[in-house]
C-alpha cells in the first residue's frame, strides 16, 4: 500500500504526475458529489473543483516536514499532499478507515506524515494556528515553514488580520495563501468586499504580497517558491492571492444559481487541468491521446476505491472516547 | 392554525415583528439574497428591503458589535450566526460588551438585541458544526438565553426575544428545521416561563429544544406516567414550574444535549435539591451526551445523542430500582 509520503514524493520534478494528480482530485471530487448526492455520504461536501492547481502547486514545492493548515474545502489539498483517495474518502463516508477514523466527516482532513494540520470548519481559524507553527520553526531554529491556505471570504474576518500583523513584526515563516474563488459560500466577493485585489491587504502589515493566476501550476508554483524559500531563509511572511474559481457551489446541494449568467463558462475555459495539459503537450510531455489516457484511468481508479471505501468497516463505539485529552508523558 | 415547518416558523415571527415594529432590523451571513443557509430568512428581503435586511461579511464580531452599537441606539437587531460555534470569533461581543452595557451605564444604555444560532447534532455537520454550546452564554448575567422546541415555541419565543428589552440569544435545534407543526399567531409565550406539555405523576422530565421531542418519545415508549416540561428559557429558567412538578412527583431527570460535565441540568438539579430535598423519592439525575466531540460517523452520532430509547431505559431503571441509572457508555465499558 502507497503511504501519503510516498505519494508526496511522487510529486518531486515529475509534471506528469502534478498533471495526473489534479486528475485525481476531479475524479474525487466528481464521486464524492455522485455520492453525496446518493446519500452515501451524511453532511456536507464543500468541493474545490476548479482549485486544483493551487493544492497540486503548494504540494510539489513544500517539504514533507512544512506543514499546512487549510479549510473545509479541503479534500484537493490533502490529496495533493499525499493523502490517497482511500484515506480521505473513507473520512468522507465516516469508516474507521478514513484519515481521522471516521470521526472528522469531509471538513476535517489530516496526516502528520505529510504535514497536513487538521483542517478547520470555522473560517479564518487557521491563520494564526500556520503562524503558531511558524513560531515554533522559528524559535527551534528549523528552516521548516508553514503555510494556510483560506478562502477570500476569510480575509473580512478578524484572525486574518491578527495573524498577518504578528506574522509581520515577528518575521515569522510563513506564507499566507488566500485561494480568492470568487465566492464566499453564497456571496459573490464584490458584496462583501471593497477592494478586488485580496492581496494588498498585506500593504497594512508591511508584508509582501503577490497575485498570481490560480488556473496555471507553474505560475503558482513560481509564486509559491519564491515565498517560501523567503520564509525559510528568514525573510517573514508573504501573502500570496492565487485568482481561482469556483467549479461548484458552497456545500451540498448549493447549484450556485446566484452566479452571473457565462461566468462560470469562462473561467471554465481556463479549467486548471486544461491548461495544465496544454502547457504539458507544449513541452512533449504529454499527447492528447496520452491525457485522454489518464483521465480514463482516474476515472476507472475512484470508482474501484469508491467500491472498496464502500465495503470498509465503520468505528467501533468506543473510538468516540479516544483521543479527548492527552495521558502526561513521565519518564 | 397553519401548518409550518420550523424554519417557517422563524420567517413568520421575523415577518410579524418587522411589520409590527420599523425599528427591527435583520442581518447575517447570505440571510438576504440567498435567504439563509437553513432558509429561515425566506422573503424577508423582498418584502422589507435592503436596509433593513442585510448580509455581511464573514465578519461575526463585526456583524454582532453593530448589532449591540445599533441596539443601544434604539433598534432591535436581531442577527444570525449560522452555527453557533461561529460565535466563537464574537463571544466578547455578547458576553462581555452587550451583557455589560446597561449595568456600566447604570441603567441608560440597554441592547434590545435577538442572535439567533442553529444549534445541535444529528446531521452529520462533524465536530466544529454540531454543538450546542449553550453553556458558554449561560453563565453570563445579563443574557437571556432561549431555546424553542417546536415551530409554535419557535414562532412564539423568537416574538417575545425580539420584544424583550434585552440581549437574547436564542438557540435552535437544527435538526428541526424542517419538522412540520401546528402554528397559532396569535398564542404568546413568555420568555423564562416553562410549559407542561405532558402531565404525569411518578416523574418529572425535564428538556430543552430537540430534547423535549426525544423525551416524549422515550417516556410513550416506557409507558412511565411522566410530567414533561418543556423548560423554553434557559437563563431565567422557570424554577417556580420545575419545583412545583417535582413536589408532585418526587423524581427529576433533566434531557440535555450537551457534555455531562458543565451542564445546565446540573444547575436545575442543584436547586431542586437545595430547595426540596425531602420532597425527593429518589436521587434526581441527568441524562446527556459523553464528555466528547461530536463524532461524524452517522452510527456514532446516533449514539452520541441522548435517545427515546436511552431515556426510556433510565427512566423505568430509576423508578423499578430508585437508584440513579448509569449512563450506556459506563455499562458497556467503553468509558468511564
Amino acid at each position: 500500500m502507497t503511504t501519503s509520503l510516498e505519494r508526496r514524493n511522487e510529486l518531486i520534478g515529475s509534471e506528469l504526475v502534478w498533471y495526473e494528480r489534479m486528475l485525481e482530485i476531479r475524479e474525487f471530487e466528481k464521486q464524492t458529489n455522485a455520492l453525496f448526492a446518493s446519500g452515501s455520504i451524511r453532511g456536507t461536501t464543500h468541493l474545490c473543483n476548479g482549485q486544483e492547481a493551487l493544492a497540486v502547486a503548494l504540494a510539489s514545492v513544500l517539504n514533507p516536514d512544512d506543514v499546512v493548515s487549510a479549510t473545509y474545502r479541503g479534500h484537493g489539498i490533502a490529496l495533493a499532499l499525499g493523502l490517497t483517495s482511500h484515506s480521505v474518502l473513507a473520512e468522507i463516508m465516516g469508516k474507521a478507515t478514513g484519515c481521522a477514523g471516521g470521526l472528522g466527516g469531509s471538513m476535517h482532513l489530516c496526516d502528520s506524515s505529510v504535514g497536513l494540520l487538521p483542517t478547520s470548519a470555522i473560517i479564518g481559524a487557521g491563520m494564526p494556528i500556520a503562524a503558531g507553527a511558524a513560531l515554533a520553526f522559528q524559535i527551534q531554529k528549523k528552516s521548516n515553514v508553514a503555510v494556510a491556505v483560506f478562502g477570500d471570504g476569510a480575509t473580512n474576518i478578524g484572525a486574518f488580520h491578527e495573524a498577518l500583523n504578528l506574522a509581520s513584526i515577528w518575521k515569522l515563516p510563513v506564507v499566507f495563501v488566500c485561494d480568492n474563488n470568487v465566492y464566499g459560500e453564497y456571496s459573490r466577493i464584490n458584496v462583501t468586499t471593497p477592494i478586488e485585489d485580496l492581496h494588498l491587504r498585506a500593504n497594512s502589515y508591511a508584508m509582501p504580497n503577490l497575485k498570481v493566476d490560480g488556473m496555471d501550476i507553474y505560475l503558482v508554483r513560481e509564486a509559491l517558491q519564491g515565498a517560501i524559500d523567503r520564509a525559510r531563509s528568514g525573510g517573514g511572511p508573504t501573502l500570496i492571492e492565487a485568482k481561482t474559481y469556483r467549479f461548484a457551489g458552497h456545500s451540498r446541494a448549493d447549484q450556485a444559481l446566484y452566479r452571473p449568467e457565462g461566468e462560470l463558462e469562462m473561467w471554465q475555459k481556463r479549467d486548471p487541468i486544461k491548461v495544465t495539459e496544454d502547457h504539458l503537450i507544449k513541452k512533449g510531455v504529454l499527447t492528447e491521446a496520452k491525457a485522454k489516457e489518464l483521465q480514463e484511468a482516474a476515472d476507472k481508479f475512484m470508482l474501484e476505491i469508491v467500491s472498496k471505501t464502500q465495503a470498509d468497516p465503520e468505528p467501533e463505539i468506543g473510538n468516540m472516547f479516544k483521543n479527548i485529552l492527552k495521558e502526561r508523558d513521565r519518564d | 392554525m397553519t401548518a409550518m415547518r420550523f424554519r417557517q416558523a422563524i420567517v413568520a415571527a421575523l415577518t410579524d415583528e418587522m411589520s409590527t415594529d420599523s425599528s427591527v432590523i435583520f442581518f447575517g451571513e447570505d440571510v438576504a439574497a440567498a435567504e439563509g443557509p437553513f432558509k429561515t430568512s425566506e422573503g424577508l428581503l423582498s418584502t422589507f428591503g435592503p436596509e433593513r435586511v442585510r448580509d455581511t461579511p464573514i465578519s461575526e464580531m463585526a456583524f454582532t458589535g453593530a448589532a449591540v452599537g445599533a441596539a443601544m441606539m434604539g433598534m432591535k437587531p436581531v442577527i444570525e450566526i449560522m452555527f453557533i460555534e461561529f460565535l466563537g470569533v464574537a463571544l466578547d461581543q455578547v458576553v462581555t460588551e452587550a451583557a455589560k452595557m446597561l449595568y456600566l451605564s447604570k441603567g441608560q444604555y440597554s441592547v434590545p438585541m435577538v442572535l439567533r444560532a442553529s444549534s445541535g447534532a444529528g446531521l452529520g455537520f462533524g465536530c466544529q458544526h454540531s454543538q450546542t454550546l449553550e453553556n458558554w452564554v449561560a453563565a453570563t448575567p445579563g443574557l437571556k438565553v432561549v431555546t424553542p422546541s417546536d415551530a409554535q415555541s419557535a414562532y412564539s419565543l423568537l416574538r417575545a426575544a425580539i420584544q424583550d428589552p434585552n440581549p437574547v440569544v436564542f438557540l435552535e435545534s437544527r435538526i428541526l428545521y424542517a419538522e412540520r407543526g401546528e402554528v397559532d399567531r396569535t398564542i404568546e409565550m413568555e420568555i423564562g416561563k416553562a410549559r407542561v406539555v405532558q402531565s404525569g405523576s411518578d416523574i418529572t422530565i425535564v428538556a430543552l429544544g430537540n430534547m423535549v421531542n426525544v423525551a416524549r418519545e422515550g417516556i410513550g415508549k416506557s409507558g412511565i406516567s411522566a410530567d414533561l416540561i418543556d423548560l423554553g428559557t434557559i437563563v431565567p429558567w422557570d424554577r417556580a414550574c420545575v419545583l412545583e412538578s417535582v413536589s408532585k412527583t418526587g423524581r427529576l431527570v433533566v434531557v440535555e444535549e450537551s457534555p455531562h460535565s458543565g451542564g445546565w441540568g446540573s444547575e436545575i438539579i442543584a436547586t431542586v435539591i437545595s430547595e426540596q430535598f425531602n420532597s425527593l423519592k429518589s436521587a434526581p439525575f441527568r441524562i446527556t451526551t459523553p464528555d466528547v466531540p461530536v463524532p461524524f460517523n452517522g452510527e456514532l452520532e446516533a449514539r452520541f445523542l441522548p435517545s427515546a430509547a436511552e431515556v426510556s431505559r433510565q427512566m423505568q431503571e430509576a423508578i423499578t430500582n430508585n437508584s440513579v441509572p448509569k449512563p450506556w457508555w459506563i455499562i458497556e465499558g467503553v468509558s468511564k
